[in-house]
C-alpha cells in the first residue's frame, strides 16, 4: 500500500495556480525525488503535505488516512517530518536541546510532573537524551562531543544541515521529507549527504520524498523522480526517463525555438 | 594550564582536516564576562551549581533584616522580592515564550484584587490564606489563557498593542466599576494572611515592618525560582523556547504552538497574580493605580537588563532597579550616586583613553572656575541650599546653585542640556572634546537645580539613562546569553 497518496490536490494563491491537480504517490521505503524550475511549487508542495497550507481540492492520504485539516503538530505526530529549505534551527539552543524539542510529540510529561521531576518524567528526560545521542551519532563525530551542549549557531552552515535532518528524525517519522539537503554545500559534502540519505532508508526506515536541484544528488539516490512545472506533474519514472523527458528539458532550459524554426 | 583548551577543541584534530570542521566558529562564541586575565576565576564562578548561588543568595537576604532592623529598609527588601517574583514571571512570557505581553501587570492587579475580594470586610468573606492563595493563583491562570488567545494569530507588535489594550481595559474597569472594586478609592483593610491555626500574620510589630513578611515572600520566591527552572530544563521549557526561536519550525516538529503560546502566558500570569496576593496582604490595601504603566516598565526594565531569558538575570536585575529607585528618591543619596556613577565613568573610561582623562580633568576645573566667576559677580547665584553631608558641600563648591532660580532656568537649561548632547555626537575631533566640557558641566547643574527638586521623574529619567547606556554596552543585558538574531 502506499505510505503517502496526493489525488488531485489543487492549490492558488488569487489567480495563481501553485499546485494544479497533483497526483503523487510515494511506497513504504521509497525514495522518490522532486525536482522543477525554481517557482514549479516543490516547495508548497511540502507545505501541504506538512499541513501548513490546506489545498483547496483534492485529498492528501497518509497511511490510508486522509490528513487534510489537521494542524501541523499533530500531522508531525502521525509521522511526518520535514527540513527546510531556508535553515529554520533554534538558533539559541544548544545542538542537543534542538534535538530534544523535535520529541514533544511522543513524550508525555505535563508542568507538573517536570516541576516535581517524577521518576517517570526523569526516565523520559533520559530516554529522548539517549535518543537525542542516536539521532546526533549519525552524522559520526561532526555533531557529537564538545558541539552536543554548544548554541546551534556556532555551527557551520553544513552541520546546521546535518542537525536540521538529525532533529526531523527525532520526532520518530515514518516519511521524512528533506527541502534542498545539498544546498549550499560543496561537491564533497554534497557527495557525503547524497550516501547520507541512503543510509537513512536502509539503516532508519524512513521512506524519503526529496527536493534536490542537484542533479548528481538526485541520479544517486531516488528510486523515481517526479517533476514539476508550473504545479503540474509534466514527468514522473526512473532518472533516465524523466532528465531526457522533453517536456522537462524545456522546462529546465525554455523552448527551442532556433531549432523548431 | 593555559595552552589546555577547555572543550578539548584539539582533539578532533587527530583525524585530520576533515570538511565541515568549525572549531573556530565554536571558539568564537566563548562568551566572556570578565576580562581575559580574570578567565580562571570566571570559570570556577561558572562551575558553582545554580542551587548553590541560590542557597548563598536566600541565606545573605535572610541575614539581611537581622543585621539591618530599620522597617523602611525592610520595606524595601520586600518589595524587592515582590519585583524579583514578577520578573520570574514576566521572564517566561517574554524571555523563554518571545511573546510580548504589555499586559503583564494587570495579572499583577487580578492577583491584588482577587485576594481583596476573598480577604477583606468589602463582601464580608474572608477566606483562609491556604485557600484564597490557590484560588487566585488559578485566577490569574485562567485570565492569562484568556489574553493568551490573541497571540494566536497574533505576534511581535501587534500583540504588543492588544495585551497592553487589555492592561487599559484592566484600569478602566477597576476605576470604574466602583460596586466591586471600589473605583479610585480601592479596597482597603484586607486581611494579612492567616496562618492554619486561625492566627494572623501581623503585617508590623510596633510600627516596624515585620520581618515575617519577607520571610513568607522569600519562601516563595525560591519555590517558584526552583519550579520554574525545573520546568525550564523540561519538555515544555524546551518547547517555548523553540517557540520563540521559531514558531512555525516548532509546529512543523510536532509542538502545538497555539497551546505552548496559552501556557506560557497562563504561567506567567499565576506568578504575577501569586505575587498580588503578597502586595495585597501586606499593605492592606489595593488601588487601580498601583498596577499600571509605571509599574509595567519597572519589570521589563529589570527582565532587559538582567538578560530576558535568564532567570539568574532577571533577578539581578530586579535586585539593582529596585533598591536604585528607592535611593533615587532622596535628593542626597541619589546626589551621592549621580556625581559617583559620573566621576567613574570619566576615570574608567579615561584610565585606557587619555583625551577621555583629560575631558574629565578639564570638566573639573571648569566647574571650579566658571563657580569663582559666578560668585564673584553675584553672591547670591551659588548660594542654593546645599544637601546634608560633606559630599554635598563639595558638589556645592563645584556647580552653579543659584538661591532663587528664575522660572524660565529650569526648561531652558533642561532642552539645552539635550540639545548641547545632540550637538556633541554631530562634532568630531578636538571641537568635540571641548563642547563635551561644558555640556557635561551643565548635564550636573540640571542634575543640582531642575532633576533633584523634583526626585519622582528624576529617578525615571535616570533609570532610562542607565538602560540606554547599558544597552549599549552589554545589548543582551547583564546576564544575558548572547543572542543571535532569528531572521
Amino acid at each position: 500500500m502506499d505510505l503517502l497518496e496526493l489525488d488531485g490536490v489543487s492549490l492558488s494563491f488569487g489567480g495563481l495556480k501553485v499546485v494544479d491537480e497533483l497526483d503523487l504517490h510515494v511506497k513504504e521505503g521509497e525514495i522518490v525525488s522532486v525536482i522543477g524550475p525554481n517557482g514549479a511549487g516543490k516547495t508548497t508542495l511540502f507545505n501541504l503535505i506538512t499541513g501548513i497550507y490546506q489545498p483547496h481540492t483534492g485529498d492528501i492520504r497518509f497511511d490510508g488516512q486522509s490528513i487534510v485539516g489537521l494542524e501541523p503538530h499533530q500531522i508531525c505526530c502521525r509521522g511526518i517530518s520535514r527540513t527546510f529549505q531556508t535553515l529554520r534551527l533554534f538558533l539559541n539552543m544548544s545542538v542537543k536541546e534542538n534535538v530534544m524539542a523535535a520529541c514533544y510529540g511522543h513524550t508525555k510529561a505535563g508542568i507538573i510532573r517536570s516541576m516535581l521531576r517524577t521518576p517517570g518524567m526523569r526516565r523520559e528526560e533520559r530516554e529522548i537524551e539517549e535518543l537525542a545521542r542516536k539521532r546526533l551519532s549519525f552524522f559520526g563525530q561532526r555533531l557529537m562531543g564538545y558541539r552536543w551542549e554548544q548554541p546551534a549557531y556556532s555551527l557551520s552552515y553544513a552541520n546546521r544541515r546535518r542537525l536540521e535532518i538529525a532533529r526531523a528524525t527525532a520526532t520518530n517519522p515514518r516519511l521524512l521529507l528533506l527541502d534542498e539537503p545539498a544546498a549550499g554545500m560543496n561537491p564533497s559534502e554534497t557527495h557525503e549527504i547524497t550516501e547520507l540519505i541512503g543510509q537513512l532508508r536502509n539503516e532508519g526506515g524512513y521512506t524519503i520524498l526529496v527536493i534536490e536541484h542537484d542533479m548528481h544528488v538526485v541520479e544517486g539516490i531516488s528510486d523515481r523522480v517526479v517533476a514539476l512545472d508550473h504545479g503540474i506533474k509534466i514527468a514522473e519514472g526512473s532518472f533516465e526517463h524523466v532528465a531526457t523527458n522533453a517536456k522537462v528539458v524545456e522546462a529546465y532550459l525554455g523552448l527551442n525555438t532556433m531549432s523548431s524554426k | 594550564m593555559s595552552d589546555s583548551t577547555p572543550h578539548g577543541f584539539h582533539s578532533t584534530g587527530a583525524e585530520g582536516p576533515a570538511i565541515g570542521q568549525d572549531e573556530w566558529v565554536a571558539r568564537h562564541a566563548e562568551v566572556r564576562l570578565l576580562p581575559a586575565r580574570l578567565a580562571p576565576l570566571e570559570q570556577r564562578l561558572r562551575a558553582v551549581p545554580w542551587w548553590a548561588w541560590l542557597t548563598l543568595f536566600v541565606g545573605a537576604f535572610c541575614l539581611f533584616p537581622i543585621v539591618e532592623p530599620s522597617g523602611y529598609v525592610r520595606q524595601v527588601a520586600f518589595l524587592t522580592v515582590l519585583y524579583m517574583l514578577l520578573a520570574l514571571g514576566l521572564n517566561v512570557v517574554v524571555g523563554w515564550g518571545g511573546l510580548l505581553d504589555l499586559g503583564y501587570v494587570a495579572f499583577y492587579g487580578i492577583g491584588a484584587y482577587a485576594y481583596a475580594l476573598l480577604d477583606s470586610p468589602h463582601y464580608g468573606i474572608h477566606l483562609p490564606t491556604v485557600v484564597s492563595i490557590p484560588v487566585v493563583v488559578v485566577i490569574g491562570a485562567l485570565a492569562g489563557l484568556v489574553l493568551g488567545l490573541p497571540s494566536w494569530r497574533l505576534t511581535g507588535d501587534y500583540l504588543a498593542i492588544v495585551t497592553l489594550f487589555f492592561l487599559q481595559l484592566f484600569q478602566t474597569v477597576t476605576t470604574n466599576w466602583q460596586n466591586v472594586t471600589g473605583g479610585p478609592f480601592g479596597i482597603l483593610n484586607i486581611d494579612p494572611f492567616g496562618l492554619p491555626g486561625g492566627h494572623k500574620l501581623a503585617t508590623a510589630h510596633g510600627g516596624v515592618f515585620a520581618v515575617s513578611y519577607l520571610y513568607v515572600a522569600l519562601a516563595i520566591f525560591v519555590v517558584v525560582f526552583v519550579a520554574l527552572r525545573l520546568l525550564n530544563n523540561s519538555r515544555t521549557g524546551r518547547a517555548w523556547r523553540s517557540l520563540r526561536e521559531d514558531p512555525l519550525a516548532a509546529e512543523a516538529m510536532g509542538m502545538p504552538v497555539n497551546w505552548l503560546k496559552l501556557l506560557a502566558f497562563a504561567s506567567g500570569a499565576a506568578v504575577a497574580a501569586l505575587t498580588g496576593t503578597l502586595n495585597a496582604a501586606l499593605y492592606g490595601n489595593v488601588f487601580p493605580l498601583s498596577f499600571y504603566f509605571v509599574t509595567l516598565i519597572t519589570i521589563y526594565t529589570m527582565v532587559i537588563l538582567g538578560g530576558s531569558g535568564n532567570q539568574a538575570g532577571v533577578v539581578l536585575g530586579a535586585l539593582i532597579v529596585s533598591p536604585l529607585l528607592e535611593v533615587l528618591r532622596d535628593a542626597d543619596k541619589s546626589r551621592v550616586l549621580f556625581f559617583v556613577a559620573l566621576g567613574g565613568g570619566l576615570a574608567f573610561l579615561g584610565r585606557r583613553n587619555r583625551r577621555i582623562a583629560m575631558v574629565a580633568g578639564a570638566t573639573l576645573v571648569f566647574g571650579f572656575v566658571v563657580h569663582a566667576i559666578a560668585r564673584a559677580i553675584d553672591g547670591g547665584w551659588v548660594a542654593g541650599q546645599p544637601g546634608a553631608g560633606g559630599f554635598a558641600q563639595l558638589v556645592d563648591h563645584w556647580v552653579i546653585a543659584p538661591e532663587h532660580p528664575a522660572r524660565w532656568i529650569a526648561p531652558v537649561a533642561y532642552v539645552g542640556v539635550i540639545a548641547a548632547a545632540l550637538l556633541c555626537t554631530v562634532l568630531s575631533g578636538i571641537v568635540r572634546d571641548i563642547a563635551t566640557v561644558p555640556t557635561i558641566y551643565l548635564g550636573a547643574f540640571v542634575w543640582e537645580n531642575v532633576m533633584l527638586s523634583k526626585p519622582d521623574p528624576a529617578r525615571y529619567i535616570v533609570l532610562g539613562l542607565i538602560l540606554i547606556v547599558l544597552m549599549v554596552l552589554r545589548p543582551n543585558g547583564l546576564l544575558g546569553e548572547r543572542r543571535v538574531e532569528i531572521v
